[in-house]
């Protein structure tokens, strides 16, 4: 990796982001827009004793769940464009590194994440009285981190989808089973022992149980620590690994 | 004079089938070289594998010493793709930027590039709202940005009006007087006669590699076209004697 080079590409595409307006304003506003709904949904509905109410559960994992599914589409669909367009095949004659151009993804659509997940979380804390003991900063902090996977993942998958028919097939393929599985719906502790081994090697899940932390604990919890830690290696663990399925020669 | 770029033995299957059978060939530095060749003969498919991004099935691709693809080459290259690859999402000038940070180059140089394509009025427009040519000299800005020692530009001058052709090949000529070597693709023969000299190939064969001066002498006829014709022709008449034989 070259930091020059690193810096440029990461320039280039949220240079391209920026010149997209309708696209910023999507990732912007389809957030808070569902949180709305999500909100409307259970605002009657009653709190079960001893928890959280449903809409404090709810609205804390799809803060980190948005950013995955969105970023996953978002760079599934960029990367095929670089491979359709011909820019992948000229960047490939150049000095760029593969992880230049993989990391160059990663951070720019990374920092879009913090800035669509801020929103998302203003939305949810003022607007909607999120509650959650620890800080809504740290909430941000895992949807970003959430958001480079899913960057780091479908970077991965447009290794194997030629068309854009192909990449969208992708996200449901990735991105259900994680959303199924990460405890939101049953608690992973009851699911079947074949369900939960799966949901245990699922990114997904672990992203889950640093923000449930997060909303019960006031301060930030070893367990947070490491779940966020475990997110972070497996999205550099699939950056690698793209890397390494993005070959400089074609047939 | 060395040579820039020298094939040999080159066999290059795409799709499975055979594109590329067996070409030997040297390009001198400094030189423009044209390689022509009806669409389909494999043309773009000899330059990806000069530029390091096609999978080669057989024989050796040097390129200004190197194994092609090499790392080392990756600075001293321009490559032009067929289809304009430039981000239709940025500007003309963005996009010259850009290209030239990967090559360790500035922001003037990049404006220099997009003025050298005459693109200097267009250069904050989207690439995304030019016309099929201007988006086409974009792609070729970003290959010369670099200042690279050879330059691979497939069809560089398809769809430009004749004046800009003409400017176009008088700088390719610029530059090659310079110490670039060039090797442009084009599928238009009356281009030809604009080259130091003339790669032919014809269904994956190479049939001429020449100067065009010695390809109409060796075909009796002025006009290139006519004289590539009469080549093939031969080439043909060849092979089938060598099969009846």
């Amino acid at each position: 990796m070259n930091p020059r080079i690193l810096a440029a590409t990461t320039g280039r595409i949220l240079r391209q982001l920026r010149h997209d307006r309708r696209t910023v304003a999507l990732l912007v506003v389809v957030p808070a827009a569902l949180l709305t709904v999500v909100y409307y949904m259970y605002v009657d509905q009653p709190t079960p004793p001893g928890q959280p109410a449903p809409f404090d559960r709810i609205a804390l994992v799809l803060l980190g769940f948005f950013p995955f599914i969105i970023m996953f589409l978002v760079t599934s669909i960029a990367m095929l464009r670089e491979r359709t367009s011909g820019t992948l095949e000229r960047l490939l004659t150049t000095p760029l590194g593969k992880l230049d151009l993989l990391f160059g993804y990663g951070i720019a659509f990374g920092l879009a994440a913090v800035v669509q997940a801020a929103v998302a979380a203003a939305v949810a804390y003022w607007l909607f009285d999120l509650d959650t003991a620890g800080s809504s900063g740290l909430v941000i902090l895992i949807a970003a981190v959430n958001a480079v996977l899913a960057v780091a993942l479908g970077l991965l998958c447009s290794a194997f989808a030629r068309t854009e028919f192909q990449a969208v097939q992708f996200m449901p393929v990735v991105v259900a089973p994680q959303l199924l599985l990460c405890g939101l719906f049953v608690p992973r502790n009851e699911m079947a022992g074949w369900l939960q081994a799966v949901s245990d090697v699922l990114p997904l899940s672990y992203s889950v149980e640093a923000l449930q932390e997060v909303g019960s604990s006031a301060e930030p919890t070893a367990t947070m620590w490491r779940d966020l830690a475990i997110v972070a290696g497996a999205a550099v663990l699939a950056l690698v690994l793209a890397a390494a399925t993005l070959r400089r020669r074609s047939g | 004079m060395q040579d820039a770029i020298a094939l040999r033995d080159l066999v290059v299957d795409r799709g499975g089938r055979r594109v590329l059978t067996g070409i030997n060939a040297t390009v001198p530095c400094g030189t423009v070289t044209g390689l022509l060749g009806p669409s389909g003969s494999g043309k773009t498919t000899l330059l990806r594998a000069l530029v390091g991004v096609q999978v080669v099935t057989a024989g050796t691709v040097t390129v200004l010493g190197y194994p092609a693809g090499a790392p080392q080459l990756r600075r001293r290259i321009g490559y032009l793709t067929q289809a304009p690859s430039v981000y239709a999402d940025l500007t003309v000038r963005e996009n010259a930027r850009y290209f030239a940070a990967l090559q360790g180059r500035g922001s003037a140089q990049a404006d220099q590039a997009v003025t050298d394509v005459g693109l200097r009025a267009a250069a904050g427009q989207l690439v995304a709202t030019l016309s099929g040519g201007q988006r086409s000299r974009a792609s070729l800005a970003c290959a010369l940005v670099g200042d690279p020692e050879l330059l691979v530009l497939d069809e560089p001058t398809v769809g430009q009006d004749p004046v800009l052709r003409a400017e176009l090949w008088a700088r390719f000529h610029a530059m090659a007087a310079a110490g670039t070597t060039l090797l442009i693709s084009s599928h238009v023969m009356d281009e030809a006669a604009r080259c130091d000299r003339l790669l032919l190939i014809r269904e994956g064969r190479l049939i001429a590699n020449d100067t065009p001066a010695a390809v109409r002498a060796a075909t009796g006829v002025d006009d290139l076209e006519e004289a590539f014709l009469r080549m093939i022709q031969a080439g043909e008449a060849g092979t089938a004697g060598q099969e009846a034989s």
